[in-house]
């Protein structure tokens, strides 16, 4: 026995070392502190699954709890651990609950467990399913180098010109009522339908839906010209706008 | 009221420094009381471009950390009334330029100025925003090249969206072109991009057309803003820009080749 604790000693082995590790643990939402309900309810649950509290560990989660009208002076934690223990359970600790109920279970001697964040307020989110409105954007001053400009689920009118070096990005359809310069993208979540039109065609990109012509790709009968874009069969097609 | 006058451009080397020091000379010469900035804190020019390096004591940066007084750091130009330079610290960076800072400055500046130029240095990083933020108005210098022209598309750019006026939603600040370094015969030749094709791109009304003149580079040298130069090209063009910054229709000058000689007429075609 010496001789064993002294080779502990030796390899210098501490008595514990702490690991993090994550649990399942059951949650008691906690809704009033009326002690006569709560063992009632409690007698009920333990009638309908009674192999189920057997020393359980739980979570006292006190986000739905209503504050006490006569104030805090009548929370009593202790009592409260002493008949959840009394009927199979363990608590180890709260969560949520406002400072000054957290304070009194901490003096109980309940630890505070981090707030469940998201938890309530992911619940509560409506879920979207109708379409968002169509909504267009009108620049009316030129776009500059540098500029990039995003029409979110609507069509880009810019009644300027588009220097080079700068962006127009529409989720619709693009227009500009003066020289195109630099980059239009139309229809860029995918929308193969969509068009773009510009009074002077210099761009250094076109795309419509992902589909792409480089400035040099594009034909110099083209170059300067009125002329709308869209896609045929997966391709893009430059026309001249007739007047 | 005092107007506050940003001379930028984006792209260096294009003539902001020689324009700031013409511009300013030019109002003061008129009997504005003007003040320049150079706001190229870590590489001091205009001192040099106005010849008053040597007097030099206290720097923008040091009223900014209150270091020292306005007074104190203004230096006087010796030989134009009304005229004075704000130098930039050269042993600094341009970190040095807070908004706070440069709002109270200019601030100060305003009580005893009519106008203040604000020599911006090259970049779209903080010493340029700094000085175009508080502009009521820009001088966009560009040259008669595409990449400096580019350069100058993304400072209107960054002036519509980024100065005081864009952010607080005053009238824009007014912008006004000045094309340097212009040589008419290699325009024609199509070496260099027309008056045209530049008011096509930026798409601003033009200011004034500096000619490519070797006298920029003797007065600069010599410390001389070139609008001081009578009778050249460059100091009458810019003395040309000063008139119509205030109001004054002026034709341009400079932007068409110098008319050819009998001889060259007569041998020059074909």
């Amino acid at each position: 026995m010496l001789l064993r604790s002294s080779r502990f000693a030796a390899e210098n082995i501490p008595p514990f070392e702490l690991k993090g590790s994550l649990f399942t643990l059951t949650v008691l939402h906690l809704f009033q502190l009326d002690r006569a309900a709560i063992e009632r309810h409690l007698v009920e649950k333990v009638k309908q699954a009674p192999s189920f509290f057997n020393n359980t560990p739980v979570v006292i989660d006190l986000e739905g709890l209503a504050e006490p009208p006569k104030g805090l002076d009548g929370v009593d934690f202790n009592s409260l651990y002493e008949l959840l223990r009394g009927h199979g359970m363990a608590p180890v600790g709260i969560r949520n609950g406002s400072p000054e109920l957290q304070a009194v279970a901490r003096q109980a001697g309940l630890p505070v467990l981090p707030d469940s964040r998201s938890s309530a307020s992911a619940v509560k989110k409506p879920e979207r399913t109708e379409l968002a409105p169509i909504r267009n954007r009108i620049i009316n001053h030129p776009v500059r180098s540098g500029q990039q400009i995003y029409a979110a689920d609507g069509d880009l009118i810019v009644l300027g010109t588009v220097s080079a070096g700068a962006e127009l990005i529409a989720d619709g359809n693009i227009h500009i009522y003066g020289t195109l310069r630099g980059r239009a993208l139309a229809g860029v979540k995918g929308d193969i339908e969509t068009w773009i039109f510009c009074q002077s065609l210099e761009a250094e990109l076109i795309s419509i839906a992902g589909r792409y012509r480089i400035s040099e790709q594009i034909d110099s009968t083209d170059w300067g010209k009125a002329v709308q874009i869209h896609l045929v069969d997966d391709r893009l097609v430059i026309d001249h706008l007739t007047r | 009221m005092a107007t506050v006058i940003v001379v930028t451009s984006g792209k260096g080397g294009v003539g902001k420094t020689t324009t700031s020091a013409s511009f300013a000379t030019g109002l003061a010469q008129r009997g504005y009381r003007t003040v320049v900035i150079d706001f190229d804190v870590g590489l001091r020019n205009l001192d040099l471009i106005m010849g008053c390096e040597r007097r030099v004591v206290y720097d923008f940066v040091n009223i900014i950390n209150g270091e020292a007084n306005l007074n104190q750091a203004l230096i006087r130009d010796k030989r134009v009334e009304n005229l004075h330079i704000l130098p930039a610290s050269q042993t600094r960076d341009k970190e040095a330029l807070t908004k706070e800072g440069v709002d109270r400055v200019l601030n100060e500046l305003r009580q005893s100025f009519e106008y203040i130029v604000c020599d911006s240095p090259a970049g779209i990083e903080r010493g340029a925003l700094m000085a175009l933020y508080f502009a009521d108005e820009a001088l966009v210098v560009t040259n008669p090249e595409v990449s400096s022209v580019r350069d100058s598309d993304r400072i209107l750019g960054i002036l519509a969206s980024r100065s005081r006026r864009a952010e607080q939603g005053d009238p824009p600040v007014k912008e006004h072109l000045v094309l340097a370094r212009y040589a008419p015969e290699r325009a024609d030749r199509g070496d260099m991009l027309s008056v045209e094709d530049v008011l096509e791109i930026l798409g601003i009304p033009l200011l004034g057309v500096i000619p490519e003149s070797q006298t920029v580079l003797q007065s600069s040298n010599a410390g001389v803003p070139v609008i001081l130069e009578d009778g050249s090209d460059a100091g009458t063009a810019y003395g040309d820009l000063v008139d119509r910054f205030l109001g004054k229709n002026l034709p341009h000058r400079f932007i068409t080749p110098q008319k050819k000689g009998f001889l060259k007429r007569l041998f020059g075609k074909g």
